[in-house]
């Protein structure tokens, strides 16, 4: 190994086929020796990894403040750590050491948080994440990319670990959502669909929701509008002017409290451009969702197709437009 | 490393003696801490000058040795050093606490020389073991000396790391423990023992040593055995003094930080220099 870390080259990339998290990340690192994959005792997505990377797979086990602090004397290295472990306990017991040692360094810490929001599903309330992006948009230099399928994670995955930048990525294990997406382009929004009613920003496990929420909405004669915020910070402020100035209602639907999440992007981003637009924000409440599998955890939290929809029918019942 | 020799021995004191001078002026202006900077002015000044292979012409060489200071609050002894070894100019110590300089309580990067922001404790023992790594995968001989202080020890991820470290095999990485006995305005042992530390080190898989922190041929003869060691990362507990070399804050437990008046730093520098005991007014920090 030579002295000076050679970053990736297009050509050193092979995918193979049926991509995974790990089957990308195994490549991209094979390709890049300044990538080192850390986990704190979390191999759910990585389990492979360890005879194709070697020492470059590092397990300090149940210790997530020493894997943020070695991952940030890494990248003082040249190294592009990245670092795994559920993402309640990444961003809420290690986020101190993210905001110190990664976020003012300004280093290029890669952040993956398992089981996210309400994909926690059972485990209950000490699990649950839901607050994740509230913190992560406080670290400075952090960019935050939530994405709603595994087509959308692999996509921006080598983007994201090219950034000079820490990232943080609310991890997902989905099979694609929509026969087509655009490449990403970090800080763009996807728009599935352009209504004239009501405007559905939403991201990650949400976006399922609001698909099924847009087709009820349809059925009852309105116009929608679907857009897959994809990364929360920067945040697409294009796509949001163009939603609010377009549709009767903005509605934001996100599996995180309200405080500091979409909802508080989107009111901050609004007031900054001086725009009008009547905002409803679902969302999930301190204190967590109700312990349950996926379906039901939804359903509970108003969080379904159905629970989407009738609150946006609600709202455009009870209050008339200007 | 072969023994150090007794003008050696009366150079390095020479030299710790300027850097405590350096020490010294910064407190007064604004204050630093100053006391907690005299116990490991001795471990700084030995480590840069017989211990760390650093270049002050190039202090980024990639092929360098790294000192963390993991307890960021003694960083006037780092900055007093930096400048006598030519890392920075000395006139630039006169920055101390200008908005237009970055010589501020706690040390940062933009500091030529200094590796690393730190004074959240707690966080460099981690980052000294990243890098210790980086330098295992590249097959590096460097070495990472992280200084932590006693106190420090009552933070949690220093023991998570210290099991980490141990775990990982990481012999290139060397805590060492600035053993003052206090924690801010508190004598460890009266708050949060510590005691037997180097049995608390060695049950987490460390190879231990115990020195003379104030002693440089003690210094030279631990820190120059520790190449020696292989497969477990070294922690070196360093007994010291607080205030050490000036008698009138030696010891005491509100003297942690000083923000001297320029009388009492004038007469700090002549008790530095053997004079009569100052008799300090100015207002202690006391936080609790």
């Amino acid at each position: 190994m030579t002295a000076t870390l050679r970053p990736a080259t297009a050509a050193g990339v092979r995918p193979s086929a049926p991509a995974t998290y790990e089957s990308v990340l195994r490549d991209l690192a094979l390709a890049d020796e300044r990538i080192v994959v850390l986990t704190a005792e979390n191999r759910a997505a990585i389990r492979g990894l360890p005879p194709h990377l070697g020492s470059r797979f590092i397990d300090v086990g149940i210790a997530e403040q020493t894997m943020i602090a070695m991952g940030a004397g890494l990248a003082l290295r040249g190294r592009l750590p990245v670092m795994h472990a559920l993402a309640a306990f990444l961003t809420m017991r290690a986020y101190e050491f993210i905001r110190t040692d990664i976020g003012l360094a300004r280093l290029p810490g890669k952040l993956v948080g398992g089981v996210p929001g309400i994909l926690s599903e059972a485990n209950g309330p000490t699990h649950q994440a839901i607050e994740d992006i509230a913190l992560m948009r406080t670290v400075p230099h952090m960019t935050i990319f939530c994405p709603a399928d595994t087509r959308e994670l692999l996509d921006a995955l080598p983007a994201l670990l090219a950034s000079p930048d820490p990232v943080y990525l609310r991890y997902i294990d989905r099979a694609p959502l929509t026969p087509h997406a655009p490449r990403f382009t970090p800080g763009r929004a996807h728009v599935l669909t352009r209504g004239r009613d009501v405007a559905l920003l939403t991201y990650g496990a949400m976006l399922r929701e609001c698909l099924d929420a847009a087709v009820l909405l349809e059925a009852a004669g309105l116009s929608v509008h679907l857009v897959d915020v994809r990364t929360l910070q920067p945040f697409d402020d294009d796509e949001l002017l163009e939603a609010a100035s377009t549709t009767r209602l903005l509605v934001t639907v996100e599996d995180h409290i309200g405080t500091g999440g979409l909802a508080t992007i989107v009111a901050e981003r609004l007031v900054a451009h001086r725009a009008r637009a009547r905002l409803v924000a679902i969302h999930l409440e301190p204190g967590g969702f109700v312990p349950t599998l996926l379906p039901e955890a939804l359903r509970t939290s108003g969080l379904n197709g159905e629970g989407i929809a009738r609150r946006v029918l609600d709202a455009l019942t009870r209050h008339r437009p200007d | 490393m072969t023994a150090i020799a007794p003008d050696q021995v009366a150079e390095l004191e020479e030299l710790a003696l300027r850097v405590r001078g350096h020490a010294v002026r910064m407190a007064a202006g604004g204050g630093c801490f100053l006391g907690a900077s005299l116990s490991c002015t001795d471990l700084i000044v030995h480590l840069y000058s017989r211990f760390l292979r650093v270049r002050p012409d190039a202090p980024q060489d990639p092929a360098r040795d790294i000192l963390l200071l993991s307890k960021g609050h003694d960083v006037p002894a780092l900055y007093g050093t930096l400048a006598e070894l030519g890392f920075i100019p000395r006139e630039r110590l006169a920055n101390h606490l200008s908005p237009d300089d970055s010589l501020y309580w706690h040390p940062n990067r933009r500091i030529p020389g200094v590796e690393f922001h730190s004074g959240s404790l707690g966080h460099l023992l981690g980052v000294g073991a990243g890098i210790a790594l980086d330098a295992r995968l590249r097959g590096a001989d460097t070495r990472v000396v992280v200084i932590l202080g006693d106190g420090e020890l009552n933070e949690g991820s220093v023991w998570e790391t210290a099991l980490v470290a141990a775990a990982h095999g990481l012999d290139n990485l060397i805590a060492v423990v600035d053993r003052n006995e206090f924690q801010a305005n508190a004598r460890t042992e009266e708050l949060i023992p510590l005691e037997p530390l180097t049995h608390k080190w060695a049950a987490f898989g460390w190879d231990v040593e115990t020195v003379d922190g104030h002693d440089f041929a003690d210094l030279d003869r631990v820190f120059g055995a520790l190449a020696a060691r292989a497969g477990r990362p070294s922690a070196v507990i360093a007994r010291t003094v607080r205030g050490k070399g000036l008698p009138s804050i030696e010891g005491r437990a509100e003297r942690w930080f000083c923000s001297l008046s320029p009388e009492e730093m004038h007469a700090l520098i002549d008790e530095l220099h053997g004079g009569a005991r100052a008799a300090l007014r100015s207002e202690p920090m006391v936080v609790r």
